[in-house]
């Protein structure tokens, strides 16, 4: 029995929120601040200790403490990658809240302690029905942290949260009880390998679709999540983006591709179709926003599309790809957030007109958000470039005719990207309270240099993050690859010429005949 | 069949009517001074039976008692069991309530343990004449504790009301009693059962439905729902937390052994009637609860929406679904018991209660403690894990898909949405809203108590009690389809 280190880091955040709820103010950001910092130095030695090309489910824990399923964690590279980003986004939510945060602040950090612990559960978890307890009990704090430290309109958009992502969820856990009646198990990686009979692949990939879809969210699911971004505090809408949307399509390459592979090939036209409507329609929805949460959130919607393209082009590319957007948007969209907080605790106002200027008076901020503006349209040298590049060579394999429209989709994102960075950063300061803003402090700076340099480490050298999930995802494409569907761009296999192209026929003359 | 057998197997009970019975002539003698210390009596006499009751279990004696008329088998003692826990909580919780308003007599213990005696009878009961004289037992003290805060107008209105309707049943299971008697030529489970598989006719049925239609007025499931709110809104809390627990879980393990014992050749006559109860009580349960602004009124709701996911257990009519069912109701029975102790709680300064959500609205900034447990509670019974009800309705939607019956565990749980809505509404009042009224005033110690072991059982704690849970409830479900 090696040392229970995936254990550790769910107890870690879970001691320290129970602390949290008895601590006044300062002592629970203390406590939170440390907790999540040692977390994140446990998700660290969790990494340098995967052993890249070998067992595929290292740090596996068993304990048979429940009846009806396991206490079973255990983590591949896809996970270690999502746990990685959820453990390295934690610390900055936590300096995030850090004075913007007045009211009821042990009871904020427990909520966010508690997030984490889900988090790091849903990636590690090797059981099914384990999986279900933590995805959805991740519910709770997001509902607490909507509701209580939310915006104006905070109750409208923490129920509209709650009950959509609930119905979702609760049709797969029906599926979840039919597939462990029929495979006799609820191991992750024996049902990973389990065929189910094709009929009820259907049905079952459309229930986990439900759930994976509300949380992903795809169009046309998505409208909880511009009210949940928008209404959340700062440090939510970073969890939120950054790793609460990559549940879905961590569901989607952990259960509906291995599991249910003959549903997914066949359904693949419906996640495209989807996908394609959500790029351009969301990109377009995004260009005409006032309010900058809401844009960014919009923009969220768009990329995790190119994600569900990814996934289901059925080909390393595509699948590294889109765990590379998956990764990248949670940093780079995080850190947007991040950018919009900052000016938010001085000006208290979302309204992008409210702003102008600001590269004047906050030239340090206007830098950052730079990079990150560029990063989520995806220059080359970003996080961004290298996933979303991934993800549409992989999908141009399939159907040039997504490709296109995808492609399309990104470069609306640059036009309300850039749109939005100019009119915030750019032209003359209209407004004098916007002028007045002072530049980042060293807790701001805390938070963004940290996403920065990971930001800019994923554009230029992604073989980091990808080696260890290259051996998985070529596990998943074997997997696939006897039902992969052919679309426009596929190569069709005819019989091959019996000669040369340049090859004339020799007629029979004599050498020197005319 | 030796009568000290029979005398043994029935112990619990025999031990409930004789301390009933003394602490009734202690009380005509001594006077309402002699409440409290009845009470810790009649408390003491129910521990007494609890553990005698599991000395059985352990003993594993499954005995027929007094020729057929009574069984004391795995699934009695597990339901018998639930019912004494919840007794004892509900009247650990009472004195202090009933003292706000000086009512409180050496009455209201004695009730409740002739209330037990009745429940345990009815659980045990092997023969419709036993079935039956448990009922009205345990139906007769109830009528009486619902209206025993004689000067509330609202507790009479419930106590009448309760009778009347109740009586109603009463008078429909008798009815079909006497049909299932006639068409069979016996009361007894057994032999009901073998006439029954010789020859099902409809008059047969009509007596089967009938009984149905009487137990599920007793469990308040839908059709025969309508009492539960007025009832449960004007009785006072303790007794309406009484209740949602003990007397339905009686009713329920009553319907359980109905179901799988003398009409257990005949479960396709009784699944679709059962199948309909269970969704019409998850969805009326569910949108009659969203309108309402009394807080006892919405778990009365809550109460007919958590017997529709109890009976989609039965359902399944697999002995999994019957070992769901009992899991279920175990939990059921802290969940409860816990938000009515909340309840109970929620008072303020002068001792009015807390009643509507204008008056708990920003509870968790006035009294942290108590909001944290309602949350728990809250959705605990939304059914949202991490929290131990979850587990609930997972074994009953598990029993129900492996009986093969997915478009019922499907349609369930999605109405089990709606019913969300109201349970986080609870905790949009406390959480979200600013407070209001005065905070509640300082709750005694025995509250806190009961109400820190329920929110314990149902918190994640919980689920390590799954696999000694999960096996008490198997082997009382293997005891009733052994005995089929």
């Amino acid at each position: 029995m090696e040392f229970p280190i995936l254990s550790l880091m769910l107890a870690v955040p879970l001691v320290a929120a129970i602390a949290c709820l008895f601590l006044n103010a300062s002592s629970a950001r203390m406590v939170a601040l440390f907790a999540t910092l040692i977390d994140l130095a446990l998700g660290i030695l969790l990494w340098l200790n995967y052993d890249i090309g070998g067992a595929q489910w290292q740090f596996t824990e068993r304990a048979q403490l429940f009846a009806g399923f396991q206490y079973a964690l255990g983590i591949d590279g896809i996970a270690l990658m999502l746990i990685m980003l959820s453990v390295f986004l934690m610390p900055i939510c936590i300096l995030a809240s850090w004075d913007s945060i007045t009211k009821r602040v042990g009871e904020y950090m427990a909520a966010f302690l508690l997030m984490e612990v889900l988090m790091i559960g849903v990636f590690a978890a090797q059981d099914l029905f384990l999986f279900y307890i933590f995805f959805e009990a991740g519910l709770i704090p997001m509902y607490l942290i909507i509701g209580v430290w939310g915006g104006d309109n905070r109750i409208y958009a923490s129920y509209k949260f709650f009950l959509y992502t609930l119905l979702g969820s609760v049709l797969m856990l029906i599926a979840m009880l039919w597939m462990v009646n029929e495979a006799g198990t609820s191991d992750i990686p024996t049902l990973m390998q389990y065929d189910f009979p094709v009929g009820a692949q259907l049905w079952l990939w459309l229930a986990f679709f439900a759930s994976f879809a509300v949380k992903m969210p795809m169009w046309p699911v998505h409208t909880w999540l511009p009210d949940a971004h928008v209404q959340a505090p700062t440090a939510g809408s970073v969890i939120l983006a950054g790793v609460l949307l990559k549940l879905g399509g961590y569901g989607f390459i952990r259960f509906s591709l291995p599991m249910f592979p003959d549903a997914s090939a066949d359904l693949a036209w419906l996640v495209f179709a989807l996908s394609m409507v959500a790029v351009i329609y969301t990109s377009l929805v995004a260009l005409v926003q006032q309010d900058m949460k809401k844009l960014i959130a919009y923009s969220s919607v768009a990329h995790m599309a190119i994600v569900t393209v990814g996934l289901f082009a059925f080909n390393v590319q595509g699948l590294e790809g889109a765990m590379m957007v998956m990764l990248g948007h949670g940093l780079v969209s995080g850190a947007l957030f991040l950018c919009v907080g900052v000016i938010y605790d001085r000006l208290h106002t979302r309204e992008i007109a409210r702003y102008g200027g600001l590269s004047i008076n906050m030239p340090k901020y206007a830098l950052f958000f730079l990079l990150f503006t560029m990063a989520s349209v995806g220059l080359p040298g970003t996080s961004n470039f290298v996933g979303e590049f991934l993800a549409l060579a992989g999908i141009y394999e399939v159907s040039t005719f997504v490709t296109l429209v995808c492609t399309t989709g990104i470069i609306l994102g640059a036009a309300y990207m850039l749109y939005l960075f100019r009119r915030v950063a750019f032209g003359e300061q209209k407004n004098a309270d916007a002028a007045a803003m002072t530049d980042l402090n060293a807790r701001e700076w805390a938070m963004l240099a940290p996403i920065a340099a990971a930001v800019l480490w994923m554009g230029v050298y992604p073989e980091s993050f990808l080696a260890p999930m290259r051996q998985d995802i070529a596990a998943l494409e074997t997997r696939l690859a006897s039902v992969a569907p052919r679309y426009d761009s596929a190569l069709d296999e005819g019989t091959p010429r019996e000669n040369a192209a340049n090859y004339v026929e020799y007629e029979g003359h004599e050498e020197g005949e005319h | 069949m030796s009568y000290a057998t029979s005398l043994y197997l029935t112990g619990a009970e025999i031990g409930l009517s004789v301390s009933g019975l003394v602490l009734l002539l202690v009380t005509a003698w001594m006077g309402e001074k002699a409440g409290r210390g009845i009470t810790i009596a009649a408390v003491a006499a129910l521990f007494g039976a609890l553990f005698f009751n599991v000395s059985l279990f352990d003993g594993g004696a499954a005995g027929v008692a007094f020729g057929g008329l009574f069984l004391a088998d795995g699934f009695a003692v597990f339901a018998k069991s639930l019912v004494y826990i919840a007794t004892i909580a509900c009247l650990i919780v009472a004195p202090r309530y009933f003292n706000g308003h000086a009512e409180y007599r050496g009455e209201y213990p004695v009730l409740m343990l002739f209330n037990a005696v009745g429940m345990g009878m009815m659980v045990s009961a092997t023969d419709l004449m036993t079935l039956y004289i448990g009922l009205e037992m345990s139906s007769l003290s109830s009528y009486v504790l619902a209206s025993f805060a004689r000067r509330n107008e609202k507790s009479s209105e419930a106590g009448l009301k309760y009778f009347v309707l109740g009586g109603l049943a009463s008078g429909i299971i008798l009815y079909g009693v006497s049909l299932v008697y006639g068409f069979s030529g016996t009361t007894s489970y057994d032999g009901i059962r073998a006439a029954f598989t010789a020859d099902f006719s409809t008059g047969a049925m009509f007596g089967v439905v009938f009984v149905l239609a009487g137990v599920a007025f007793k469990i308040a499931a839908v059709p025969f729902h309508m009492w539960t709110p007025d009832v449960y809104e004007g009785a006072p809390t303790p007794v309406t937390a009484f209740f949602a627990s003990a007397p339905k879980v009686a009713a329920v393990a009553m319907l359980v052994r109905l179901a799988t014992g003398p009409f257990g050749g005949q479960v396709e006559a009784w699944q679709q009637i059962v199948i309909f109860a269970a969704l019409a009580s998850i969805v009326v349960g569910a949108l009659g609860a969203i309108g309402q602004q009394n807080l006892k009124r919405l778990l009365a709701y809550s109460s007919i929406n958590n017997v529709g996911f109890i009976l989609i257990g039965l359902a399944a009519a697999t002995p999994e679904g019957i070992s769901g069912v009992m899991v279920y109701l175990s939990i059921y029975v802290f969940m409860t018991i816990g938000s009515f102790v909340a309840l109970l709680m929620l008072r303020d300064a002068e001792g009015n209660a807390l009643s509507t959500f204008d008056d708990i609205s920003g509870l968790s900034t006035t009294s942290p403690a108590l909001a944290w447990c309602l949350l728990a509670l809250m959705f605990s019974l939304a059914g949202i894990p991490p929290l131990f009800g979850f587990w609930g309705k997972f074994v009953v939607f598990q029993a129900a898909v492996q009986a093969d019956m997915i478009a019922l565990a499907a349609i369930g749980i999605a109405a089990s949405v709606i019913g969300a809505f109201y349970y986080i509404k609870f905790i949009k009042v406390m959480f979200f809203d600013e407070p209001k009224g005065a905070a509640p005033a300082k709750a005694p110690v025995s509250h806190w108590g009961v109400l820190a072991l329920s929110v314990a059982v149902i918190s994640p704690l919980g689920y390590l009690l799954t696999p000694w849970l999960g096996n008490l409830a198997d082997a009382a479900a293997q005891a009733l389809f052994y005995a089929a």
